[in-house]
């Protein structure tokens, strides 16, 4: 693998990828699949081993993380202003917090980057090609980690983590089904076929979800030490 | 590399009419296009008047991003793309789709011009907004630069920072800045016109003479054309649900 950044298409206008030292590790998955506990665990570690750690999330930005949590309360949105405002958030984070990180030299860890915009867009019918070509300034991660794991697994620890569904997460404006666990399922399927689909397309690594915290973590670690060279 | 799927509205038809207005700062395409909506609704018409960033849930991340200077190119366009998306979806294609008439002061051709001189590219800015459809008729407003800065200049005190493209680093000076940049800007438009298809105005011409030719070919387009709205039967509808509330409120 090089270690020069590059963008996915024609990038950026003013950034040049040749300056962006640090590195950019993305872990994708779905609602209750784990990844923030293992982003807080992979922080400490790298910052014990004496790295420079940035984590970033979606929806986080200062420029319209709010105007998503407030659209998607009054569910007043059209499809295709929810994935521009998406695409809003996750641009201005990648130009304000994940570009000034990599330039100072540190590690991001992306809690999800674009493959989860796509994936989520894509379930509810926008097209592929427009939305690869809107998200082709993303720049191309170092890793990305898939965290799999099965519908009924996260619909289980959706229960004991929210105590019930969440109307978003169980893609009640998807249309799968207006029965919400049915849809839930449903939805949670549609979204593990496109992640598998770019799972090829984009190189990720694939880790069961389904295991222990313990061995998760260290295939994370194992990973992540063997291409930065860490012993 | 990716399939081309840039096309405006491509398989994409609808039964009312879109009318929009392009031109830069001062071309007076505002007034024309509130005289056309005058003209429809002295004849009972009833028209859909939408401007340029004016969403609910939008403008006031805009006007505070602005403000507190957070734009970057990119998530410029972006974010004026989501205020044109949302406007879109709720207020203009449904009713473009049930049969009404629709005027926009600006459309996506301001994004274009906008975005591309702040440095964007003019295929991913196009993409971005391949989700809209393509108007019945495009007019642009075309005078010369410097009449529209003169006209800008002599009527407004102050010039807003991203209105001069203060924030492109061109120049210090938010007039030197304006000039420059609505000349970038005036560039991309006026090498649309065959491009886009727009319908040009003089817009040296007379207010009055301007808004004539701007009719004529409006009607032209309405040949055939019947509003779905029933006057008397929506009026009928809005007393029985009038009474309905008030009934529920005693």
């Amino acid at each position: 693998m090089s270690n020069k950044k590059s963008f996915y298409g024609r990038g950026l206008p003013n950034i040049n990828p040749d300056e962006l030292t640090g590195k950019l590790i993305i872990i994708e998955g779905p609602d209750c699949s784990g990844r923030s506990t293992h982003v807080e665990l992979l922080k400490e570690w790298l910052e014990f081993k004496g790295y420079a750690v940035l984590n970033t999330g979606l929806s986080r930005s200062t420029l319209v993380g709010d105007a998503i949590k407030k659209a998607k309360q009054g569910n007043i949105l059209g499809k295709t202003t929810l994935s521009l405002l998406y695409c809003t958030d996750f641009a201005d984070q990648l130009e304000n917090k994940i570009i000034p990180a990599l330039r100072a030299g540190f590690i991001v860890l992306g809690d999800r980057y674009i493959f989860t915009l796509m994936a989520r867009d894509i379930v509810r019918g926008a097209s592929k090609e427009w939305l690869k070509e809107l998200l082709e300034f993303a720049l191309v991660p170092d890793i990305v980690f898939y965290l799999n794991v099965c519908p009924e697994t996260l619909l289980h620890r959706a229960f004991s983590k929210y105590g019930q569904l969440d109307y978003w997460e169980s893609g009640m404006d998807a249309n799968f089904s207006s029965d919400m666990l049915e849809s839930f399922i449903k939805y949670h399927n549609a979204l593990q076929q496109e992640y598998e689909i770019m799972a090829k397309e984009y190189n990720f690594k694939i880790i069961n979800g389904e295991d222990s915290i313990e061995s998760v973590q260290n295939q994370f670690r194992r990973a992540i030490a063997e291409y930065l060279n860490i012993y | 590399m990716m399939k081309k799927v840039r096309e405006l509205g491509k398989d994409k038809s609808y039964p009312g009419r879109l009318f929009v207005v392009e031109g830069i700062d001062g071309s007076g395409k505002s007034t024309q296009i509130q005289l056309l909506k005058k003209w429809f609704e002295s004849q009972g018409i009833p028209v859909f008047f939408t401007e340029w960033n004016s969403s609910d849930l939008i403008k006031d991340y805009t006007k505070k991003a602005k403000k507190e200077k957070l734009f970057t190119p990119t998530t410029f366009s972006l974010l004026h793309a989501s205020d044109f998306a949302d406007r879109y979806e709720k207020l203009i294609l449904p009713r473009l789709r049930a049969g009404y008439i629709v005027l926009c002061d600006r459309y996506v051709y301001t994004a274009y011009a906008r975005d591309m001189a702040r440095g964007c590219n003019s295929e991913w800015v196009r993409n971005l907004y391949s989700f809209a459809v393509k108007p019945t008729i495009v007019f642009y407003f075309k005078l010369p630069l410097e009449t529209c800065i003169e006209r800008i200049l002599s009527g407004r005190v102050k010039l807003k920072y991203h209105e001069a493209g203060l924030d492109m680093g061109w120049s210090t000076d938010p007039v030197e800045s304006f000039k420059i940049f609505q000349g970038i800007i005036k560039n991309h438009y006026d090498n649309m016109i065959e491009e886009e298809g727009f319908t040009v105005i003089d817009a040296t011409l007379p207010i009055e003479a301007q808004q004539k030719i701007v009719r004529s070919l409006v009607r032209e387009k309405l040949e055939g054309y019947k509003s779905p709205y029933r006057e008397e039967e929506t009026r009928y509808y809005f007393k029985i649900s009038e009474s309905f509330s008030k009934e529920e409120s005693k």
